[in-house]
Parts: structure tokens; sequence; C-alpha cells
């Protein structure tokens, strides 16, 4: 009986759902336990009203809710070698990125687009740590790429949301050597004198702690997201002692100089518009979400940003 | 005494039966077991050959953490000439799991960088066996800093575990030190050349490892996990450290044809750990070949080739 209930049936659900239909109108905050009814949750950006605990939300729901109308397009990413190393371990690779596409139906681990917020061109990049809990492998090395490339094209200001649980291990030394790939596009963007702002979700750890999300001129993250270099288990086994309570969230990195902000996903994009105007010397922004009065007219046909 | 690894155990005992006699012999002036005693000895080195030619990734992993093999204070001892350490990040500690400063590579003044594991009980212990923490990377920045300031070229021999996993680094921003020092590499306009001499583990490593050059010992390894810890994640079983070494082809060879690495330096028969002054010569004659290939080279260009490496890593695959 257990089995048949725990296994089989979400099997067959599993099959028959669509990841854009929620099969249960409600669901539970995992922090409180409150019942959330699924349009307060998407309106709230998957925050719990109740506890303001920050659940995920895909990537392409994280664009709509900061770019202005939640209109965006996104920027192409070049494909890289598939496995390049053949790497074999009990599940073969590429089965595991068809797994992720398929339930994601994402392409891969990061996610680039442009467009505007509060009327200042932008190029956003998010990571997706559905996918492959994220893991930085060349695409999403080719993505930070292209990301700076676009931003200093447009003469833009990259925005870099973080989300992994470190390197791909399955593309072995190429997912290391995205440290400094992703160093030389990052010092790209800075270098033309734009900005570069990295906001950590939960959780961001290893590699892409170490390397281009801890290099941004400003940093911010989302309340109590877990950030490291090393994870809380394997410093208890290191150093073998309990871990304070909260260590390694985001507010004791503020508290420890490693963050400039820790900001509520639902003001996340009135902070970045008003941070955006401040860096790159504009007025101060005409609050709303009307288009400016020069007018956006140009917005592009398959500018899309799908729900 | 020679410290056998795991798949040596048939070498111990040639070796063993061959100082044995040896030993007999010492006692007794009478017997002679020379003969005797030079055939096991053509034997081990036969086995010795044999047994290093085609290492396994795992044992190459073994053989790369030897305790006997040369460290980096060999090859600071005996590759270069006044050295001076160079102690601090002039905001919290020194970190003495790396050593650095200024010295003088075939006269030629130099930085040299790298991280030492320590060779006995005491020094690994207060080298904390090579794992650094955010004040070394710190360091590290500080070293390079000067270096370009002063128009020296950069030399770092890589050697480590991985960054330490403790509560004050990470405290004091283990991810951004590495993440400046890995930035720092990639912006000096001196050429930089690293080594890997034994374990170049991951974050911790590539943070010294972002060289114009990048040379590699015969049996060294240069990964994003360690075989165990990927074993771990992987296959669940830590055990499974065989498998995960294959797979992430961490060796010298592999690491060349994905032209991640430059050169590989070859070890003497039997690994660096059993003739270490060969070794130890032979990194100084790449360190002193690679360094004259940057003779008179603009410093803007040293730089912005060794950012166009990094950048175009990863088009070649196995």
């Amino acid at each position: 009986m257990s089995w048949i209930s725990n296994f089989t049936r979400p099997m067959i659900n599993s099959l028959f759902s669509r990841r854009e239909v929620p099969e249960n109108l409600w669901s539970k905050c995992d922090n409180c336990g409150t019942m959330l009814f699924h349009r307060e949750l998407s309106d709230a950006l998957y925050t719990c009203p109740t506890c303001d605990h920050h659940m995920f939300i895909t990537p392409r729901e994280r664009l709509k809710s900061l770019f202005d109308l939640g209109i965006f397009t996104t920027v192409s990413v070049p494909d890289p070698i598939v496995d390049p190393l053949h790497f074999k371990d009990q599940k073969p690779y590429p089965k595991r990125l068809a797994d992720a596409r398929k339930t994601t139906s994402e392409h891969e681990a990061m996610l680039v687009a442009e467009g505007n917020i509060g009327e200042v061109k932008a190029v956003v990049a998010v990571q997706d740590f559905s996918f492959m809990a994220g893991s930085m492998g060349m695409y999403v090395g080719n993505a930070i790429i292209a990301a700076a490339q676009r931003a200093v094209e447009l003469r833009a200001p990259l925005i870099l949301f973080s989300a992994a649980g470190g390197a791909r291990m399955q593309e072995g030394i190429l997912s290391l050597m995205q440290m400094p790939r992703t160093t030389v596009a990052v010092d790209m963007v800075k270098e033309a004198g734009l900005p570069y702002i990295v906001v950590l979700t939960h959780p961001t750890t290893g590699g892409v702690t170490a390397s281009y999300a801890m290099l941004g001129d400003v940093h911010i993250a989302e309340p109590n997201a877990l950030i490291c270099f090393a994870g809380p288990r394997v410093i208890e086994q290191t150093i073998r002692e309990k871990l304070p309570e909260g260590f390694q969230r985001s507010e004791y990195l503020l508290d420890h100089g490693m963050l400039d902000r820790v900001v509520h996903r639902t003001q996340m994009r009135d902070e970045l518009a008003t941070l955006l105007r401040l860096l790159l010397n504009e007025r101060p922004r005409s609050h709303g979400d009307l288009p400016s009065p020069e007018g956006e007219a140009s917005v592009p046909a398959e500018a899309t940003g799908t729900a | 005494m020679q410290n056998y690894l795991d798949f040596e155990k048939g070498l111990a005992e040639i070796e063993g039966k061959a100082e044995e006699l040896r030993a007999l012999a010492r006692q007794d002036p009478e017997m002679d077991v020379e003969e005797e005693a030079a055939a096991l000895d053509k034997k081990a080195q036969a086995l010795l050959s044999d047994l290093y030619r085609d290492l396994t990734p795992w044992r190459k992993a073994q053989v790369a953490r030897h305790p006997s093999r040369p460290h980096c204070k060999d090859y600071i001892e005996a590759l270069f000439t006044e050295y001076t350490p160079l102690a601090g990040d002039r905001n919290f500690a020194d970190d003495p799991a790396v050593m650095g400063g200024l010295a003088r590579l075939n006269d030629r003044p130099v930085v040299v960088i790298g991280q030492e594991k320590g060779n006995d009980t005491a020094s690994r212990i207060a080298r904390n066996f090579g794992m650094m923490r955010p004040e070394g990377y710190r360091k590290v920045v500080r070293l390079m800093d000067l270096a370009d300031r002063f128009n020296l070229p950069v030399i770092t021999l890589v050697d480590t575990q991985g960054a330490y996993p403790g509560k004050g680094a990470e405290e004091r921003g283990q991810s951004e030190a590495i993440a400046r020092s890995t930035e720092k590499c990639l912006s000096i306009r001196v050429p930089l050349i690293s080594v890997i001499i034994g374990e170049g583990m991951s974050g911790g490593a590539i943070a010294l490892t972002t060289g114009n050059k990048v040379a590699m010992l015969e049996h060294a390894i240069y990964t994003v996990i360690s075989p165990e810890g990927c074993a771990s994640i992987l296959w669940k079983n830590a055990e499974k450290m065989r498998e995960a070494a294959e797979a992430l082809r961490l060796t010298a060879q592999n690491l060349r044809q994905l032209r991640v690495i430059d050169r590989i330096i070859d070890e003497p028969i039997g690994g660096a750990q059993r003739n270490p002054d060969a070794a130890i010569a032979a990194v100084g004659r790449t360190l002193t070949a690679l360094l004259a290939e940057f003779d008179g080279k603009d410093r803007d260009e040293i730089r912005s080739d060794r950012r166009k490496k990094f950048l175009e890593m990863g088009a070649v695959a196995l």
C-alpha cells in the first residue's frame, strides 16, 4: 500500500500534470505551515505573507517580476559541447540533462534577459536552482559571458541572481574553469564602467560563491538565504562542533561584512531600480509602472514574459 | 624508510627482501648476498616502472598525496636563491598554509607563492595541511600586486586538498577571498606561471592556478572535487572513489588533452617521492623554459592573452 501511494501515484500524477497548472490550489509554507492559496503565493512572489519565508521562484517568474510591465527579451546563449568528459556515474550525464529539461521546461541552469527596470535598460541573468541544483558548468559560463557582452554592448548594467549547489561535477575540471571564465566576464562589465550587481538567493554555495557571486559592486541577498563556500555539514565534520544559529545565512553574512543589503523579494524591483539610477547618475524615478513619456514603442514582438 | 602505497605491496616485498639480505650480510661479513640482492633490485626496478607506466587515476591521486613527495618548501629551497618570505594580509593574520615572497630564479627576481602541507605532524598542524584561510588568499593578492608594481614574474606552486572549511574562514569571507585571488591572477600584467606539484583541488587551487602557463607534474591531480567527495555525492558512497577519479578526468594527461594545462613535467620512475631531487630539477627546468617565453612581451598583452585563454576554456572535449 505504502509504495503505491508514495511512489506509483506521484509517478502517475507527474505524467499527467502540467507545470503551469497547479494540481493543488493550496500549498503549505515549508517554514510556518500556513496554508496559502496559489494566487496569494504567486502575488507575493512565492514568499510567505505570514512568516516572510522565501520559497523557490522560477527564473521566468523572477524576470517577470523585475522588468517594467513584466516585459523582457531573452538573450541567446551559445550551447557548449555536450558531455565533454564522457562522464560516467550511475546515470549518464546527457540523461541527467534531459531529465532536468523535462522537469523544468528550461534549457539549462541560467536564463539571461534584457529589458527595463524602472526605465533603466538592464541585463539580468538568473540561475535556476531547480535545474541540476543550478550547477555551474560550461553553459552557465557561456550565459554569464553572453550576459556580460550584451551589457557592454548596450552600455547597460548587469544584474545576476545566483543560486547553485556549486560546480557541475559532471563537467569535471571544465566546471572549475568557469570560476576564472566568469570572473573575466564580470570584469569586462566593470571595466566598461557599468554596474555589476549580485543578488544572492537561497542557496548560493561552493565555486559559485567563490567567483562571480562575490565580485559585485553591490551585494544584495534575499532573507535567510544560505550563502557559503563550504557547506555547514562539511564544516561541522571538520571542526566537530555545532554551528551557531543562523550561521551562513544572509543576515549573518550582512553582520560579517560580506553583503551590502538584505532585501525582501517583493521589494527587489524597487530596490534595484533605485540603485541603478543612483549608480548611473540618473534622475530619481517616477513611481508606478507607466512607460516613460518618450515611449518605448519599439518593444519587440517576441518579448514575452511567460506566466 | 620507504612509505609504500597499497598498490606497491608487491614492490614492498621485493625491496624488503633485498634489504633483509643486506642486513644479514652486514652482520656476517662472510656472506655474499650482493648478487642475489642486486637481482632483487633489478626485479623491483622493473616492477616499479611497470606500475608507474600506466597509473590509474585513483592511484595517481594516491601518489599525488604521498607524504614523501617534495612539497612547496622543498622546491623553494632547492630552486630559488635569496628567498625572502613576506607575511600577512594587512587585515587579520598571516596564513602559514601559503608560503610567499621575493626570490631569485636563475638570478632573476621573481615573486614565488605556494601552498605548503608540512612534512611531519608538527609542521602539518602549523601549516594547516596546506588548507588556506581567507587571509592566505588575501596575502596572495597582496604579493601579486607587489609583483605587478615592480614588474616581477609570479610563480605559483599548487598543492592543496582545498581551502579550509572552518567557521572562522567562512566568517571572514573565504568565498570572497578566493574570488578576489582568482580575479587578481587574471588582472596582473606580469607573467604568471603555475605548477601543480601535488593536489590541485577545487576553488582553493584555482585561486592560485589561473596562470598564463599551467604546468603539472606527471602524477599530480587537478580537479573540481576530490574523488571521495564526488563519490559520496554522485554514488552516495565514498568508497566509489576509484570510479569517481576515473570519471573526473583529473590526470595531467587528460587535462593536457582538454587544454586546461599547457605542459606535463615528467617525474622520475616511481614518482617524485622516489627521487625528489630529480623531480625538483625537472620543475626548475620547466620554469626556466616557460619564463623565457615571456621575454620582451608587452605587459598588456600578457594580461589579455591570459584572459583570452581562460575565456576559451572548454572549446575542446575529450
